[in-house]
């Protein structure tokens, strides 16, 4: 997949593939090196000409690591844990337990998939409630063992369907959302992607949110936007920028902790660095956090949330 | 302690004009004093039409002992919100100029037969009755006066979802009224929660599913996903009464359905089995 801003870069990139697969000849060395040259310097031109809309494409980039990439990345002896107790096993919410630098975590997060099948098997990482209620199982499970939880978000948003109506979507969602607030263990959430909605936010009430930098967090999908407020669902990019959904707006908004660097050319490039940062910033927060009483893990995070907002005591002028 | 007190209550903000008018919902001419004394429901389909917040106080408070509290937290344009030819500034504006009200949700403590409850109306004619930082903010200031007078919460909410134009500071409204929520069961206080027409969206995902009990009027559309966004989903149309109160109820997230006529002796009833004052 590639994306149309970043063609040029595609290019170049192509280019190389296709020289380092021939036979050296005289020239080799510099023709390589006058390529890398192009291919660094054509990235930090299209980085520099980012936008919300062209960010939000990144994140939901079909090669973006997935939670399920990040798991390998980062951690070590992962046991996935399975289902609700009620209904089923959710595919679109993973969660288990995993050491990182042997520091062993409580870990959920949505999945999304890379192929059509695995898409298909994940519901597009579009949680049911039996997911959220996973997740809230296993998170009260982390706070009874007194194990630091990560959760990764990366979804379009809860998933919009009949029996998902049935079995109390909303209610789910709003459950997991008191009762997160509650934990008395460490909480960090990390947006690796898509933060659409109630559906990310359904695993997102943590201690410390953190957004990697090409990721995106929306109240309503820029498509969804535009076509409520601009009744045309092609205003998506202009939706985007509106609704102030990238890291670096959120941050100066006070609504997350910290943007985890991703290097020029993103995440879908770059894995490994992108996990290696992501591993240093999670490690860091939780040993942080770790410090603090139990008590004070939770009265913290009510706080926190409870500040949230933007209002006057003065009329609108 | 059970009072049945057959009390008269008028709804100040008269909506009457003329001797009669068509029904919303079953198009059938009712009339205008019969649908006055029903509170503003059908007599011929029972259809519940839409009350604004202070006559929806004016239905569940004693008359005379409403006091507003923190009437002087107002909206602001935090993003710069733009689109079209307009901007969320001006679009507030409209919608206080057409309600007399700062923002979505009146708080404020008053008697329910002469015992002192906190309460908190959301007002859907104020841009849908959409959640933003003041609605959140004035939830949870509800919250802490029921903790500071030791009485019991109640909410009634109407809501078509988050406030779009306030962005994530909408979205965390959600966990900012659930966080309140969490404070106040600390205080082993009830929270009594009334669903009226509609309550989807981030609403119905966040405090408005978090009651001890949960109440909602008959027929009232409540759900999370809007119907329309779950049929370009699913491509296909959804079943006759998906998402009314009695499928909440069927499917077990309501407690019970009231008709507007018995709510406030209902609610009474509850906060009496809940809670002694
Ligand atoms: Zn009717």
């Amino acid at each position: 997949m590639v994306l149309e801003f970043e063609k040029g870069i595609h290019e170049i990139e192509e280019k190389i593939k296709a020289l380092k697969e021939k036979d050296k000849f005289p020239d080799f060395d510099k023709q390589l090196e006058l390529l890398e040259s192009k291919y660094h310097a054509e990235i930090e031109k299209v980085y520099s000409e980012l936008n919300p809309w062209k960010i939000t494409q990144i994140a939901r980039h079909l090669d973006r690591p997935t939670f399920l990439d990040y798991i390998n990345m980062i951690g070590t002896d992962f046991v996935e844990i399975h289902g609700d107790r009620n209904i089923g096993d959710d595919q679109a919410m993973i969660t288990g337990m995993m050491k990182i630098d042997e520091e062993k975590f409580f870990i959920i997060g949505q999945q999304k998939g890379k192929t059509m099948e695995e898409a298909k098997k994940r519901n597009f990482g579009m949680p049911n409630p039996e997911g959220y209620k996973k997740a809230l199982r296993v998170m009260k499970m982390a706070d009874k063992f007194n194990r630091p939880i990560l959760t990764f978000i990366n979804t379009q948003g809860a998933f919009p369907g009949i029996e998902a109506e049935e079995r109390g979507q909303g209610e789910a969602i709003a459950r997991n959302l008191r009762e997160m607030a509650k934990l008395r263990v460490p909480v960090v959430a990390t947006v690796i992607g898509e933060g659409g909605s109630g559906g990310a936010l359904g695993i997102g009430v943590a201690n410390m949110v953190f957004m990697l930098k090409y990721s995106v967090y929306s109240v309503i999908s820029p498509e969804g936007c535009a076509s409520i407020l601009w009744r045309d669902s092609t205003k998506a990019s202009e939706a985007a920028k509106a609704l102030k959904i990238t890291a670096d707006d959120l941050l100066k908004l006070g609504l997350i902790d910290g943007i985890i660097d991703e290097p020029l050319g993103a995440a879908h490039r770059y894995p490994e660095q992108t996990a290696q940062n992501l591993k240093n910033k999670l490690l860091e927060t939780t040993k942080e956090l770790a410090r603090m009483s139990r008590n004070k893990l939770m009265d913290r995070r009510i706080d926190k949330f409870l500040n949230m907002g933007k209002f006057s005591e003065k009329p609108l002028k | 302690m059970f009072r049945k007190k057959k009390e008269k209550v008028e709804l100040v903000e008269k909506k009457s004009q003329g001797l009669w008018r068509k029904c919303e919902k079953c198009e059938q001419i009712i009339y205008n004093q019969e649908w006055e004394q029903r509170y503003r429901v059908c007599p011929n389909c029972n259809y519940h039409f839409r009350l604004t917040a202070m006559e929806r106080i004016q239905l569940l408070i004693d008359p005379m002992t409403f006091e507003e509290q923190d009437r002087e937290i107002y909206p602001v344009d935090a993003l710069s919100f733009k689109y079209l030819d307009t901007t969320y500034k001006e679009k507030l504006k409209e919608a206080q100029e057409k309600t007399g009200q700062n923002d979505g949700i009146i708080i404020g403590k008053g008697n329910i037969y002469e015992y002192p409850i906190e309460i908190g109306v959301m007002d859907f004619e104020f841009l849908g009755g959409s959640m933003g930082s003041v609605v959140g903010e004035k939830i949870k200031k509800a919250v802490f006066y029921a903790i500071k007078y030791k009485i019991p919460l109640v909410l009634v909410a109407t809501s078509g979802g988050a406030r779009m134009q306030e962005g994530m500071l909408s979205l965390m409204q959600m966990a900012k009224t659930s966080a309140a929520v969490a404070k106040l069961e600390q205080y082993k206080l009830p929270f009594i929660m009334i669903l009226t027409n509609p309550t989807t969206g981030g609403v119905s995902a966040s405090f408005a599913m978090l009651g001890d009990i949960i109440m909602a009027e008959p027929g009232a559309l409540v759900g999370f996903a809007g119907p329309r966004v779950i049929e370009q989903t699913i491509k296909q149309k959804l079943p006759a009464g998906f998402q009314s109160s009695e499928f909440q109820l069927e499917h077990g997230f309501v407690d019970m359905i009231v008709e507007r006529k018995n709510l406030k002796q209902t609610l009474f009833n509850i906060l009496d089995y809940l809670y002694d004052w």
